[in-house]
């Protein structure tokens, strides 16, 4: 699925790396918890996380992680976002929940692994 | 090939920063052509280690060597050490504060992720001398 239709679905707004919505992931994972993200992630090219601190954009970075979407509307920093620039991870918030974040994307074909 | 040597220096306490050492090893690694799937495991391993010597030691460094057929990473602190190896090993297992679970971990998983992400692992720990942990990933 293509960053640019997460958006969509998500109704989220792009925080940083605009022009990379044309990457595409085949699978995500949400969790707020950075160790399970690390412990159970293969290709899961997505994060889905209501945390917001420097250490979601390190992990997806450990994990070569495509996109980050910060769930129930909260908003990064901007020492978050330049780490996340720096890596080439494109950001974005959306104001649903992590339960109807994941939910709207599984029900339109992306999965978990 | 001479064995390619790196060290990393880990502050203490320094939750915000934490990770910026396994940042630039994974860079160097990615430098160096090896396969994409090592440098992630090597990564993970060595980025809960960096967490672990932050939340537990009070920072530490890292030595990263490089050879034909390995990686070896020893993450070396002077912190606590380690009272029960066996049980901090198990998933689950977690004596770290507030602050860490606010960073999203204190799960208790790093230690097993390390063991589990690397093809060795050793904890040597002394009470009140400190902790080095020792991963290897072959090549
Ligand atoms: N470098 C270290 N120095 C002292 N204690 C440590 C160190 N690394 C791990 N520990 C101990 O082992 C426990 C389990 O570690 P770990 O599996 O990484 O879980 P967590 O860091 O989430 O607590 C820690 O809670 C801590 O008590
Ligand atoms: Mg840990």
């Amino acid at each position: 699925m293509k960053l640019s239709t997460i958006r969509e679905i998500l109704d989220a707004t792009v925080l940083s790396g605009e022009e990379h919505l044309d990457r595409e992931v085949l699978a995500a994972c949400g969790s707020d918890f950075m160790s399970d993200v690390l412990a159970y992630v293969k290709d899961q090219a997505l994060l889905l996380t209501g945390l917001v601190n420097p250490q979601v954009v390190r992990t997806a970075e450990m994990l070569d992680m495509k996109c980050i979407v910060f769930v129930r509307g909260k908003t990064p920093d901007e020492s978050i976002l330049k780490l996340a620039q720096a890596r080439d991870i494109v950001v974005m918030r959306s104001p649903r929940r992590m339960y109807d974040a994941c939910g709207l994307l599984y029900l339109n074909g992306l999965r978990g692994d | 090939m001479e064995p390619i040597k790196l060290t990393y220096h880990v502050e203490g306490g320094d939750l915000i920063g934490a990770g910026e050492a396994s940042s630039k090893m994974k860079m160097a690694l990615k430098k160096l052509d090896l396969p994409q799937e090592t440098i992630r495991r090597a990564a993970i391993c060595m980025y809960e280690g960096e967490i672990n010597m932050v939340i537990h030691a009070d920072g530490g460094r890292a030595e990263v060597e490089i050879a034909m057929d390995h990686i070896t990473i020893r993450m070396i602190d002077s912190g606590p050490g380690i009272p029960d190896v066996d049980q901090a090993m198990e998933e689950g297992f977690s004596t770290a504060g507030e602050i860490a679970r606010d960073l999203g971990f204190g799960a208790g998983m790093g230690l097993p992720n390390m063991k589990r992400y690397s093809d060795e692992m050793k904890i040597d720990t002394t009470l009140g001398v400190g902790t080095t942990v020792t991963m290897r990933f072959n090549l």
